[in-house]
């Protein structure tokens, strides 16, 4: 069962996950440096911020998982007072209020929470037998819906959905009968009209026009069309490197940011997109194997659902991107440019490693 | 807390469990992944052709690089139409911070008007993606001065130059020359988009309207990359403009100048052919206006000014005023009798001062109450007796004449290169009962004789049919421009004329009729010896007084007690000299009186300064 990869007792590491990571945000960079239209103090500053990323994920290894586990639900009681926080006195910032403004640094209290819920659900189920009785899966329910909602109330709706189902995969992995997960999807599909009632104007404005983007072609659907454009006028090899037009010349908003999956499928074409999409498969297939080995319920659990999470992450921005799915704010992870959403996903993955770096030390 | 109860689980049936569920994820991955694939599978293989096309689309803005307009010269290259430079200021408006502060700090250094103001941000609104829209046009030299200092204050606004028409010698020849003012509706639909995209302008009416084709030239177009506010990256190809043809003008402006000084104080029409080539020497309509005016964009008030006002300045009279042409005809009609074998040359005819159809009462007077005597046609044309005409009209009826008149260019457009030209009206049997539902009378044959009636003329007309009578037949459309200049590839090209020949039983009797019209102001009795007298060269003329209201049987005409508007138009024909006639001129004057008196001494100014002051300044490429 040991891994060879893993025989180093001072610095506590995952070499498979460390190097898609690194091929990961290397290749962020090249794309990177091709959407900022060669703007090189961009590059600087994301250099910076993964570099920061690289600090916590190698901290956070070094830790083992039983230091942290008392401090969960005190930490999730923090979170939620933040989020109750920045509800009240938070900053607003393109129309939703998400930043708390710490005097020396601004940061999202709803970034940490991608990681302290799913932390907080494996906690409370992980101590009882599995699969989890219903008056403790009402419970988990609650745990996940308080700072779901509260985020969601921003309104910052890319965020809440992966605090929600980085919670939900908690709850799946800990064996949530499938007959619970069909109940549940049917009634959810059944409340889409409540659901729709209790939305945005303009959230649903994103869901139409992703059903009809050509009907507002300069208002809403603006976005998903010039994204199209971009993706479908890369063909099988794409434009090559910085010759992407549609980047270039400015017609694609968010280049950067959230869309930056439109330029890279713009200049590398279908091809480069199979070899990125294969990066992230190795990356999350090595996570799953971490969770597979990982030694106690409470570590799989949230091993398993760090993992998902990071999967949500890439299919959610690539359907939003490629025109499948609504356009709600989320980055591609490790390639878009962006602070806080690399530093907690880099925290995730130094909890990954260390739940798989310090397996030995427990069953010793 | 949970390490202390670890002991307690089942874990064997957990292990199970969360093994099959990690698998179950795992291919969940997998397949979602997939759907990615297969998603851009489909916009990147199966539909790439469509969204390279839209990229294309996206990215690659045509440009229109509109063309200078021809100019044009008079004949001796005296410059009539040119461009001016003129600014105006435009904005970019994805660089303006704070629009209304701008505006405000812009109208500190140069005027704006509100309705500037209104108009701009019309534009603003519908033009999404634009460089930069105009907020003033036609700047002065001061105002461009001012502005270029304080440029550095305002990073958004740009002083653009762009060519405007100009006529430098204001309302000579505007008649001719027309005027080209801002591109309207109506003619947006007419006119072939792409050829116009850069251009503001285009004629109106005369020769900048006729040669508009010409003289816009072929715009040019620069495909350019440009980013999604429109901003040009980089330019990918150029197609540069083809420039508008020159033209150089028949008119002499100095002479159509002195044309229009001798008719100044009238409302009146004068033409000047060149019998040979059909060339358009002067065309003068009276009163004129400034053709700048329209280009500037006239202001209401002086347009409605021009428009109201009882002497018709907008009005072209030369090719769209339409007289009856009175006894200026008589010579053609002469021939008409001559040509058809209805009256001898030495044929003659008692006038006893009136002439009356068999069996009716009726009167149609001579003009001369106690008659000519004994006419023949040419004591009839230098007397103008009306008698021997109207017995001439009545012998050939209505519709000898009238097929003799067409021929002479009466009733129908002569073709001049001017838009707007009028047919004038040789009235026939079969036209009156087409347009009135009438029946024809003998006595309207016998006023048409003399040219009254339903006749009517413009005097372009009167001076083409002139110039062929004078040709002896040859006709000439008269054509106002002389050569069309393509500077770019240094070609000169003459306008071509078209030629016809009106052929006569006997050559002879032209020769009868132009003997007539030399008598008119070189015989005894001629109705305009007068300006025949002293002339230094022999010419043929003829007379014209035309009834503007009709006098009843029992009434005479008398200047004195009648309205200036309802008095007789002068009028007055001639061509000189007699022998290889350089000039051809017909002279209307509305209300002008007799054609003697008013028009015959008009003409022979004309025709003296043609003929005597100008020295023979021709073009090189003239040919005969």
């Amino acid at each position: 069962m040991q891994s060879t990869w893993n025989n180093n007792p001072f610095l506590h590491l995952d070499k498979p996950l460390l190097i898609g990571i690194l091929l990961l945000s290397g290749m962020g960079l090249i794309v990177l440096y091709s959407a900022g239209d060669q703007n090189f103090d961009l590059i600087v500053r994301q250099i910076l911020r993964l570099l920061t990323g690289f600090g916590i994920m190698l901290v956070l290894a070094q830790i083992s998982i039983q230091h942290i586990v008392r401090w969960i639900p005190w930490l999730y009681l923090t979170g939620i007072i933040l989020l109750v926080l920045v509800l009240v006195i938070g900053e607003f910032s393109k129309g939703s209020q998400r930043w708390l403004n710490l005097g020396l640094f601004r940061f999202q209290p709803s970034e940490m929470m991608k990681l302290i819920v799913p932390m907080m659900v494996t906690w409370y189920l992980a101590d009882r037998h599995l699969p989890p009785s219903y008056g403790r899966l009402l419970s988990a329910a609650v745990i996940i819906a308080i700072p779901a909602l509260l985020v969601a109330k921003e309104p910052d709706l890319g965020t809440a959905l992966l605090i929600g189902s980085s919670g939900v995969f908690v709850l799946l992995l800990a064996g949530l009968s499938w007959r619970f997960v069909s109940g549940f999807v049917a009634t959810g599909i059944l409340c889409t009209p409540i659901l729709w009632y209790l939305m945005h104007p303009y959230q649903k404005e994103r869901v139409l026009t992703l059903l009809n983007p050509e009907k507002n072609p300069l208002g809403a659907g603006y976005h998903i069309i010039q994204s199209k454009i971009a993706i479908g006028s890369g063909g099988l090899d794409g434009k090559g490197w910085l010759n992407g037009t549609q980047s270039h010349l400015q017609f694609l908003p968010e280049r950067t940011t959230d869309f930056i999956f439109a330029v890279y499928s713009e200049e590398f074409g279908l091809l480069g997109v199979l070899v990125l999409l294969g990066i992230y498969f190795f990356i999350l297939s090595r996570g799953m194997v971490i969770a597979l080995q990982a030694q106690d319920t409470f570590t799989r659990l949230l091993a398993g659902s760090l993992v998902l999470t990071f999967f949500v992450y890439i299919f959610v921005n690539m359907g939003m991107v490629s025109g499948i799915l609504p356009v709600v704010g989320l980055p591609l992870p490790l390639i878009s440019y962006g602070g806080t959403s690399i530093v907690t996903l880099m925290a995730g993955f130094g909890l990954l490693m260390a739940i798989h770096t310090h397996r030995r030390l427990l069953s010793n | 807390m949970y390490s202390t109860r670890l002991i307690l689980k089942n874990t064997v049936h957990e292990n199970k469990i969360f093994y099959n569920r990690i698998v179950i994820a795992w291919f969940m991955m997998l397949g979602f992944l997939l759907l990615i694939v297969i998603r851009l599978f489909f916009l990147q293989v199966i539909n790439h052709d469509r969204y390279t096309t839209l990229s294309e689309q996206n990215r690659i803005k045509v440009l229109p690089l509109p063309p200078t307009r021809g100019l044009i010269y008079d004949r001796n290259g005296v410059l009539l139409a040119g461009n001016n430079v003129s600014y105006s200021l435009e904005v970019i408006p994805e660089k303006v911070k704070n629009l209304d502060l701008m505006l405000k700090k812009i109208s500190q250094i140069i005027t704006i008007e509100d309705s500037e103001i209104a108009l701009f941000k019309k534009k603003l609104k519908q033009s999404r993606y634009s460089n930069s829209i105009p907020l003033r046009y036609r700047l002065t030299e001061d105002e461009v001065a001012r502005l270029s200092v304080q440029r550095h204050h305002f990073s958004s606004i740009e002083i653009k130059s762009n060519l405007t028409r100009y006529y430098p010698l204001g309302a000579t020849g505007v008649h001719a020359i027309g005027y080209v003012g801002r591109i309207n509706e109506r003619e947006l639909e007419i006119i072939d988009k792409s050829n116009y995209m850069g251009s503001n302008y285009m004629g109106k009416v005369g020769i900048e309207k006729f040669y508009e084709k010409e003289l816009h030239g072929k715009t040019g177009f620069q495909h350019a990359e440009v980013n999604v506010q429109g901003r040009i990256v980089r330019i990918l190809e150029r197609r540069p403009p083809v420039p508008g043809k020159n033209l150089y003008l028949n008119i002499d402006i100095s002479f159509q100048k002195y044309a229009e000084q001798t008719v100044a104080k009238h409302r009146a029409a004068v033409v000047a052919i060149e019998p040979d080539s059909g060339a358009v020497l002067a065309l003068v309509s009276m009163p004129h206006y400034d053709p700048n005016l329209f280009v500037k964009g006239i202001d209401v008030k002086t347009y409605y000014e021009l428009r109201d006002s009882p002497n018709r300045p907008l009005i072209n009279r030369a090719i769209r005023g339409q007289y009856p042409p009175g006894s200026t005809i008589k010579a053609f009609v002469g021939l008409a009798g001559l040509e058809y074998g209805v009256r001898m040359p030495r044929s003659r005819t008692w006038c006893r001062g009136w002439y009356s159809l068999k069996g009716q009462k009726h009167r149609y007077r001579d003009w001369k109450k106690s008659g000519h005597g004994s006419m023949n046609l040419h004591s009839a044309l230098e007397q103008s007796c009306d008698v021997y005409f109207y017995s001439l009209a009545h012998d050939l009826g209505i519709n000898r004449l009238h097929s003799f008149m067409n021929r002479f260019g009466f009733g129908k457009r002569t073709g001049i290169d001017l838009t707007g030209e009028k047919g004038g009206l040789m009235p026939s049997r079969e036209w009156k009962q087409r347009l009135r539902n009438k029946r024809w009378y003998p006595g309207e044959t016998i006023i048409t004789g003399i040219g009254q009636g339903f006749m009517l003329a413009t005097p372009l007309q009167l001076a083409v049919a002139t110039a062929t009578l004078s040709n002896r037949g040859k006709f000439m459309q008269p054509r106002v421009a002389f050569v069309m200049d393509d500077a770019r590839i240094n070609e000169m090209t003459p306008i071509s004329s078209v030629q016809s020949t009106i052929p006569l039983k006997q050559g002879g009797y032209w020769n009868t009729a132009i003997g007539g019209m030399k008598a008119v102001v070189h015989g005894r009795r001629g109705t305009a010896k007068k300006v025949g007298r002293r002339s230094r060269y022999r010419f043929a003329g003829k007379t014209g007084t035309a009834q503007v209201i009709t006098i009843k049987q029992s009434e005479s005409y008398n200047a004195r007690k009648l309205a200036k508007k309802f008095h007789d138009h002068a009028l007055f024909v001639a061509f000189a000299p007699l022998k290889n006639p350089r000039i051809a001129v017909a002279v209307i004057v509305e209300n002008g009186g007799g054609g003697s008196k008013t028009a015959a001494p008009i003409a022979k100014r004309v025709m003296d300064y043609y003929l005597l002051s100008i020295p023979s300044l021709r073009l090189a490429t003239t040919s005969k």
